[in-house]
């Protein structure tokens, strides 16, 4: 799939493998950072979203759903260093018209996490009313 | 010892950084808010069929309005991180207008600051967000 601009910002692209994407951040101190030498929460929250999404067009192929976040809620568990971070979506649920994706972000331990949100999206289906 | 903060000179005085990154710009501040400006850019689509903004970018101009609101409550300018940040996105922000986003500092224990805010896109009585969150003292 192809990632939009605001991916490009954050640096984004897509690791090749088995199963819901993960997306690799690089560091970038100019672009990324909060305080000097550590990311900020909304670069860290913007590559979950990110994340997230990316899960859903991959569990929905290319089927033209629109994906509208309604909701994010992020817990920050550790300080973001100055190294790449990855990101993968975790879908709890995907129904007709409602998503939850949970995503978690890490460094060197995906065990270790540095970051992970609960997320709720609003699925427009080509066929569905909504969409027109 | 820490001297007093002044969001207008943190802002201005930014050369890089995350929230630079995104055009992020100082606009007003009170005792314990702080309202922040973020002007549309097509670097910050995240959605190319309708150029409506990714909600990163929101996530992020909340997160500094509220960090913002919670150096000012406290006076001074002291090292905190974002515990938790909850936003509901009550509609998509229009392509091409500013969002302004507002943070509220409601409340200060030793530890841990609680925030709260909003973001508008031109009508603060039609806010495209809501948001909820905590930041730790990770010092002093």
């Amino acid at each position: 799939m192809r990632l939009p601009p605001y991916a490009d910002l954050l640096g984004l692209s897509i690791e090749a493998g088995e199963g819901s994407p993960v997306l690799v951040m690089p560091f970038d101190e100019v672009r990324l950072s909060g305080r000097p030498g550590f990311l900020h929460g909304g670069a860290i929250g913007g590559l979950l979203e990110m994340a997230a999404i990316v899960a859903l067009h991959h569990a929905l192929g290319d089927d033209g759903t629109r994906i509208k976040p309604v909701n994010l809620t992020v817990d920050y568990m550790r300080g973001g260093r100055a190294k790449a971070t990855r990101a993968q979506g975790i879908i709890r649920r995907l129904g007709t018209r409602i998503a939850n994706v949970d995503a978690t972000a890490w460094q060197d331990d995906p065990d270790k996490p540095i970051a992970a949100a609960r997320q709720t999206f609003l699925l427009v289906r080509p066929s569905s009313p909504a969409s027109a | 010892m820490s001297l007093p903060f002044h969001p207008r000179m943190f802002f201005e005085g930014r050369v890089q950084g995350h929230g630079h990154a995104v055009g992020i710009r100082y606009r007003d501040h009170g005792d314990d808010w702080a309202e922040l400006e973020l002007p549309y850019d097509p670097r910050l689509i995240g959605e190319q069929a309708t150029g409506v903004i990714a909600s990163g970018p929101i996530l992020t101009l909340m997160d500094m309005a509220t960090s913002v609101a919670a150096w000012l409550k406290r006076g001074r300018f002291v090292p905190h991180a974002t515990l938790d940040l909850r936003i509901d996105y009550l509609r998509a922000a229009r392509p091409g207008e500013t969002v302004v986003g507002r943070g509220e500092c409601y409340r200060v224990t030793r530890s841990i600051a609680f925030v709260r805010g909003h973001a508008h896109d031109g009508d603060p009585a039609d806010p495209l967000a809501h948001v909820a969150g905590t930041f730790m003292l990770t010092e002093g």
